[in-house]
């Protein structure tokens, strides 16, 4: 992996400079905060960067966009994040997001726009695969050639919104052969981490979801799971540590496999 | 004297159409009543604007409820949902020549049609095998192969009960169709009086010759007693469907058309709230201003529902709706980990307490009694609520567009906002957004770290 110095500008910079940038990268907690998905997001920022694509994060400006809050039933608290955020974006005159949290893009795409939030809110895989189409980034499989990998619809990007072929797309892309599990698509298995479950212990049951689910998805035999999801990651990553597979099966996310195959 | 007598003879000769008509008053009458009880009991609910964009709720009716599209993603099932919905809507056709006959004491008035009626006989014939076949597999799913769906603790007593009784009177009902059919045939052949030749029989064929060297008259009498049978049964079967899960029949067709069009992630932003919050960051805002007095009677909106009253009429509409099928069960990562969350129990505790309501209602001249139970804790305990992850799973499977997922958060809401009863953890994570706008404890001024770390 290059050590090259990440260009990130934030929102504030580049208004100073007086520039406006094509698209607004929304990182989210996760991704700002987990060590794991600190990765995902410097990989993004490594392919925006290949691409040259003008992009600018909110850095210190940015808050929870309230998903949490609201799945968990706190309705006060996810409006309050939600009108402070609406208030920095438009100041900013944002018109178009991406983000790499399917429950971020969600949570802006859907529930903002009511509360005059409205923007144009796009998944990481949804943006790559609008650069790929229009020749700004080339993706060639590199290491990941021949590779199985299988991907898990995060729910809030699959059901949720019906975004299901951006990622497959992309990953079609490594020349990977991409294995679909039992459930896929709109049948997808949730990892169990939304609707706050994240942050909770779970109910009494026989087993935990996200074991379910990486049962499922090793059924496939697959060298690779990949996710599109922060959260997703997480649980699937636990659940290849409950089955003692971490040694010969790893859990990446979509924008990492493009950014290894890349060596980026 | 004459005249009296005569007039008796009059009335004797009609008995049977006024009979005929009593009948299908009194079935069509008490339908009626149940069927203002059960709108009634909708109309409990808050409201709900679903009349936007008609051409896509038609649409989704046309495909959904009228042409199966979401049965069909299970096969074995969809298929034979298939047949067993075509036969019934079709062979009510024959219902039309039926209640005709009855009230004018005609027999197969229809039959001028010819080769048509025949052809429509025949096929009604095919059909009635092909739904007792199709019902006999149903009932060997739930009954001997105990799908895991209808295996399910969410069915144990009168649930599981009322879907073999559905299948049994299906297969009564067809069976005394074709039987009638048999016997008229049989009837048509030796010549009977009124038993004009017309219709076609390739299945009740098979069964005619089971009446050779029967007196004519016992087969009139079968015939006509499988005729009434089969009427009567018909409006018995009408007026069980408000008691039964087999009101989905009716329901599915205004239940795909009303259910919600947005994307699938998009929760419902309370309005109260809203308002609140906006005046909250408003900065000309006096804050020392006291509340605007609300209007006489009003009672200030709670947030979310521990009732079903609580509920918008859509929601309570599909609970109605909920025929039981448990797929939205099946795709639960909660239930199927062994949480005791079942979407589809989620649905029919909705039905109950709805319908203990609506009796309470019924009892106290049209008002509701406090009864000192709710949907939520009598009902759905917190415990079920909580385990859901809103993977929107249930929502995706279910064949009639119910959506489960919207009563879960309702109730969750009320828990939060109303009880302030979330689960510690959560109430951690909430703690963390308001101090630091992230569910964990970092410094919102460290969210750019991440930049500098090699």
């Amino acid at each position: 992996m290059s050590q090259e110095e990440l260009k990130v500008p934030t929102m504030a910079e580049m208004m100073a400079q007086g520039q406006q940038p094509e698209v607004l990268f929304w990182v989210g907690c996760s991704g700002s905060f987990d060590d794991r998905a600190k990765k995902i997001t410097k990989a993004f920022v490594r392919i925006l960067n290949r691409a040259n694509v003008s992009f600018a994060v909110l850095g210190t400006e940015e808050g929870c966009t309230g998903d949490p809050a609201k799945r968990a039933g706190n309705e006060f608290l996810f409006q309050m994040q939600a009108m402070m955020n609406i208030q920095v974006l438009d100041g900013y005159e944002v018109k178009k997001i991406v983000t790499a949290c399917p429950h971020c893009f969600n949570t802006i795409k859907n529930e903002y726009p009511g509360l005059g939030g409205k923007y144009e809110v796009v998944h990481h895989t949804q943006f790559l695969k609008s650069l790929l189409d229009e020749g700004r980034l080339t993706i060639e499989g590199g290491q990941f050639k021949g590779k199985k990998i299988t991907f898990h619809d995060p729910c809030y990007l699959g059901r949720a919104n019906n975004v299901y072929e951006a990622p497959r797309d992309l990953i079609e892309k490594l020349d990977a052969e991409l294995i679909e599990m039992k459930r896929s698509r709109r049948n997808g298995l949730c990892c169990g981490a939304g609707g706050a479950q994240m942050f909770k212990e779970p109910e009494p049951g026989r087993k935990d979801v996200n074991v379910e689910r990486t049962e499922e998805a090793l059924e496939t035999q697959p060298e690779i799971i990949a996710a599109g999801c922060p959260f997703c990651n997480t649980m699937l990553t636990d659940g290849v540590k409950a089955k003692n597979r971490e040694a010969d099966v790893k859990v990446l996310d979509v924008a990492e496999l493009i950014a290894n195959a890349q060596d980026l | 004297m004459q005249k009296e007598v005569q007039g008796y003879y009059i009335f004797m000769s009609y008995i049977d159409n006024i009979l005929f008509v009593l009948l299908l008053a009194a079935g069509f009458g008490y339908f009626a009543v149940n069927v203002k009880k059960l709108v009634r009991n909708i109309k409990l609910g808050r409201d709900a604007d679903r009349k936007d964009n008609p051409s896509e709720r038609w649409s989704n009716m046309a495909m959904i409820a009228l042409g199966q599209s979401k049965m069909v993603r299970r096969p074995v099932a969809g298929i034979l949902h298939i047949i067993v919905y075509v036969g019934f809507v079709i062979i009510n056709i024959e219902l039309l020549e039926i209640i005709i006959d009855g009230i004018f004491g005609t027999h197969r008035l229809f039959s001028f049609m010819g080769g048509f009626y025949g052809f429509l006989i025949g096929f009604f014939e095919v059909l009635a095998f092909a739904v007792i076949v199709s019902v006999v597999i149903f009932w060997l799913r739930r009954n001997v192969v105990k799908l895991w769906r209808f295996a399910h603790g969410d069915l144990k007593g009168w649930p599981h009960n009322d879907a073999n009784y559905i299948l049994y009177f299906e297969t009564v009902l067809m069976i005394l169709f074709l039987t009638m059919n048999a016997a008229d045939y049989y009837l048509q052949g030796v010549g009977a009086e009124h038993y004009t030749q017309a219709g076609a029989f390739p299945v009740s064929g098979f069964i005619s010759p089971v009446f050779e060297g029967m007196a004519t008259d016992t087969v009139i009498l079968i015939e006509r007693a499988a005729w009434w049978l089969h009427i009567i049964g018909i409006l018995i079967f009408m007026n069980y469907l408000y008691f039964s899960k087999h009101l989905h029949i009716l329901l599915a067709f205004p239940n795909t058309y009303y259910a919600n069009l947005k994307p699938k992630g998009q929760f419902e932003n309370l309005e109260s709230v809203t308002n609140e919050v906006k005046l909250m960051m408003d900065p000309n805002a006096d804050p020392f201003a006291a509340a605007p007095a609300p209007a006489e009677g009003e009672v200030p909106a709670k947030f979310g529902a521990s009732d079903v009253q609580d509920l918008n009429w859509v929601q309570l509409m599909n609970a109605y709706t909920c025929t039981e099928c448990g797929r939205c069960t099946a795709s639960c990562p909660a239930n199927l980990t062994g949480k005791k969350l079942s979407p589809r129990k989620i649905m029919m505790d909705t039905r109950d307490r709805l319908e203990e309501v609506g009796r309470n209602i019924d009892k106290n001249k049209g008002t509701f009694v406090e009864d000192g139970k709710t949907l939520l804790f009598d009902y759905i305990t917190p415990e079920e609520i909580w385990a859901c992850t809103t993977c929107n799973g249930c929502v995706e499977a279910c064949p009639v567009n119910i959506d489960p997922l919207s009563i879960i958060m309702d109730l969750r809401k009320f828990l939060v906002m109303e009880q302030s009863a979330a689960p510690t953890e959560l109430n951690g994570m909430m703690a963390n957004i308001e101090n630091n706008s992230a569910p964990w404890q970092y410094n919102q001024m460290d969210r750019l770290n991440w930049k500098e770390e090699a």
